[in-house]
């Protein structure tokens, strides 16, 4: 299991690096968007959990309690237990952004190894942008990034739509750089765009709260902060790399 | 076995390589499928923020 340590290892650190200055970067560019559009959510009576509010209202119909509605409200938001605001809510979101900048990187790490390695900070930084328009770009465009309280599909389908537009986009990236054949490159151009042709789960009424600018600035911010993170993953994969194997470039001889 | 530490185990056999690359990344997605992808409510109260600021589908 030597390469599997090594992967791990190199993903460990590139994901530690990127997720924290993702963190940072969210805590300037999205989180006060996001409490922001808490604000609204709230005055709103809280729409936001959309799928919890009416399974609230058939148990009160049929339990015929009648509680309050502002309690009624109350057990809707509430749902488990949940960091309190400030250090302890920033804290879990740091370590949310470190563990899954890990996965990301083990993604990237694996997925490039298989293609020779990433031989230095450049080409990580192209890498990087791969990772950016797989797992940003394209699901962006089908589902762009929401703030709280607007309205939303089925989360379930939404999910699947969105890991199914990854495999596709990932596929039609891989087909184009690593096949030098013209079927493959229309083939792959087909497997980028079928994801956007079926079209991502809607919602049933766009009616929201949240000003139109509000949700544009939130839809900036989200696409530049993650396209940062993916060009610092990918590049501190490439140092670290270099750093490990002892040569920075022509690694790819040594890889089958 | 010096050239498998020097680069992340060339001298491993294609089938071995394989495996453990596939393993890495399955664990790769294991991970933000949970930390993003879970509906949990607790681990979803806990990466609010985060799966807003990464455009994962949320609520």
């Amino acid at each position: 299991m030597n390469l599997f340590r090594n992967v791990v290892f190199i993903a460990a650190i590139a994901g530690l690096v990127a997720g924290v200055v993702l963190a940072c970067m969210q805590a300037y560019a999205t989180v006060p968007l996001i409490l922001k559009a808490e604000v609204y959510e709230q005055a709103g009576g809280g729409h936001h959990h959309d799928h919890a509010a009416p399974a609230a209202a058939n148990s009160n119909a049929m339990s015929a309690a009648a509680p309050a509605p502002a309690e009624a409200t109350a057990a809707a938001e509430d749902e488990g237990w949940a960091p309190a605001d400030g250090f302890e809510r920033f804290a879990f979101s740091v370590l949310a952004n470190i563990v899954t900048g890990i996965g990301f990187g083990l993604i990237l790490v694996a997925v490039s190894e298989f293609a020779g390695g990433i031989g230095g900070w450049r080409q990580g930084v192209f890498w990087g942008l791969a990772g950016f328009a797989v797992f940003t770009l394209a699901p962006g465009l089908g589902l762009p990034p929401e703030l709280p309280a607007m309205p939303a599909a089925d989360l379930t389908q939404r999910q699947i739509w969105w890991w199914a537009t990854v495999a596709a986009t990932a596929a039609g990236l891989g087909l184009i750089a690593f096949r030098k054949s013209l079927p493959l490159a229309i083939l792959a151009v087909l497997l980028i765009v079928a994801p956007h042709v079926v079209g991502a789960p809607q919602p049933d009424s766009y009616e929201t709260a949240i000003p139109e600018g509000l949700h544009h600035q939130f839809v900036v911010a989200v696409t530049v902060t993650n396209l940062v993170f993916w060009l610092v993953l990918g590049a501190v994969v490439g140092v670290v790399r270099g750093r490990f194997t002892g040569t920075a470039t022509s690694l790819r001889d040594s890889f089958a | 076995m010096t050239t498998a530490s020097v680069s992340l185990g060339a001298s491993v056999s294609s089938q071995s390589r394989f495996m453990q690359l596939a393993l890495a990344a399955l664990l790769g997605i294991f991970v933000m499928g949970f930390v993003g992808f879970s509906h949990i409510d607790a681990v979803h109260n806990a990466a609010h923020d985060y799966r807003h600021s990464m455009a994962f589908p949320c609520h």
